[in-house]
């Protein structure tokens, strides 16, 4: 029993205290976190603009004919947008991020700017889903109500749709992002030094990868835990406003 | 400038959905202080017909005159015509997001230009002349039916429109709930409001309608005064509806 507990610390001291790693793992960490949040701005401006670009052919143009240029234009975009969610939902982040490193920014050293464009990129596509089903399940009669008193499409968006439709999607918004989160993990392929890849590193100067990986996965359990409990106290904060 | 008496004007209203045609040529004058009340079975097109005076459907053919506008032309802001038409639906519709008085004042705060305080000054007369004051903070899901269709007409009113269109008003509601939503509908008329209503209450129809349309088939086959309407219907399709709701 106690050569167990000793072999514990043993490995602990390795994985934590020698050559200071403890640092490193914090600055995989700071780094992971970093790549995290600018994509998590990054796609969900870009998916908030997508969703509403789908959402506005669908209910303001879908089965009618074109008929003013800017008819013409939001058909263009939709199909761009379409094209968009289709393509980066269907080929894995692993493959994007790939392509993104070696092909698209060939020349480029560090890979942290193009790991953020591609999460964004990425994320983007399901938040822009996720923006659509949630406008799209407000009732018709919202926006008819709106309509009849005279509010024009644009404001009717603004004043009635959007916070019930942002309401309800907040809990698929927080999963997305906690999927992101768990997905920069991916960076490490273009070697990128975060979380995932310092673990890798000690890893393989300890030769105790049960150790390095245990806690690398503990430190994002830790991470998801505090994001998911930041996130349950927005809800409830935006259900206290109405009911 | 049109001096005479007309509100809205409909002539030759067609409205199609792909092969389904739901209107086939409707002609309606509706005065200022008419109340007219718009029957017929359902799938009839009335609700369609009700839904094309503010173009929540948009007419296939034929036009519309509101005020002097023909608000089907395409150059026309809908937007600045449909402030003047307050509609009222089946479904209530109220926002969900927003208290009973935000759900009075948002248009005339953001559409009208009035101040806060004048739009909720208003509000709250409204609300007091339908006996709900003390639900001005409240939301809507912590209303009943029948208060929530009162909500909605005074939401309408808050507009200060010339026209009130009813799609339904107490079709969705409990039977006990219908009666406080037709007074509040009886005090509007009495008032001079003028009014278009679909509906299938009857005694509302005779006893407040000025001009009752019945509609079958997409056009309007018989209309004219609740008393020679209701006491001596001519067309058979007319006797027939009235034998089954009467």
């Amino acid at each position: 029993m106690q050569e167990f507990f000793s072999g514990i610390g043993d490995s602990l001291y390795k994985l934590l205290i020698v050559e200071n790693r403890w640092e490193m793992l914090l600055e995989g960490l700071g780094i992971t976190l970093f790549i995290a949040l600018i994509s998590t701005i990054l796609g969900t401006v870009l998916g908030f603009l997508v969703g509403i670009v789908r959402s506005t052919y669908d209910l303001q143009l879908k089965g009618k004919k074109c008929r003013k240029f800017s008819d013409y234009l939001l058909k263009a975009l939709d199909v761009v947008a379409r094209i968009y969610v289709t393509v980066i939902r269907g080929t894995p982040v692993m493959v994007q991020i790939m392509i993104m490193f070696f092909v698209v920014f060939a020349t480029a050293q560090d890979g942290v700017f193009p790991a953020i464009l591609t999460f964004g990129i990425n994320s983007g596509a399901y938040v822009a889903e996720i923006m659509r089903s949630g406008i799209m399940s407000i009732d018709k009669g919202q926006f008819e109500a709106s309509r009849s008193i005279g509010f024009d499409y644009k404001r009717t968006m603004i004043y009635i749709i959007l916070p019930q439709a942002i309401k309800n999607i907040l809990p698929a918004l927080g999963n997305e992002f906690i999927v992101l989160l768990k997905e920069t993990s991916v960076a490490c392929y273009v070697s990128v030094q975060e979380l995932t890849f310092t673990g890798n590193m000690i890893a393989s100067r300890t030769f105790d990868i049960f150790t390095s990986l245990i806690a690398v996965a503990a430190i994002y359990l830790v991470v998801v835990l505090v994001i998911s409990y930041l996130l349950k106290l927005l809800e409830r904060r935006l259900h206290n406003s109405d009911h | 400038m049109i001096t005479d008496n007309v509100l809205i004007k409909v002539d030759n209203l067609t409205k199609s959905f792909g092969d389904l045609h739901v209107l086939r040529g409707i002609n309606a004058e509706i005065d200022r202080g008419d109340v007219m009340v718009v029957i017929g079975a359902s799938g009839s097109g009335k609700s369609t017909f009700l839904r094309c005076l503010n173009l929540l459907e948009e007419p296939s053919g034929g036009t519309i005159t509101f005020e002097g506008v023909d608000i089907t032309d395409d150059s026309v802001d809908i937007n600045k015509h449909r402030q003047k038409m307050g509609m009222v639906f089946q479904q209530f519709n109220l926002f969900p997001h927003m208290t009973v008085l935000n759900n009075l004042t948002l248009g005339p705060v953001k559409l009208l230009g009035q101040s806060k305080v004048e739009a909720e000054k208003n509000a709250m007369r409204l609300l007091e002349r339908i006996g709900l004051a003390e639900k001005a903070n409240a939301y809507p899901n912590q209303l009943s039916g029948g208060q929530k269709q009162r909500v909605a007409i005074v939401r309408a009113l808050a507009m200060n429109p010339d026209v009130m269109l009813f799609d339904e008003p107490t079709s969705a509601l409990d039977p006990e709930m219908v009666g406080e939503v037709l007074e509040v509908m009886k005090q509007l008329a009495r008032e001079g409001m003028t009014m278009v209503v679909v509906t299938h209450e009857m005694g509302f129809a005779r006893e407040v309608g000025t001009n009752i349309v019945f509609v079958d088939e997409g056009v309007i086959v018989e209309q004219g005064e609740p008393g020679e309407f209701f006491g001596n219907p001519k067309n058979p399709r007319l006797k027939d509806f009235l034998s089954k709701v009467l």
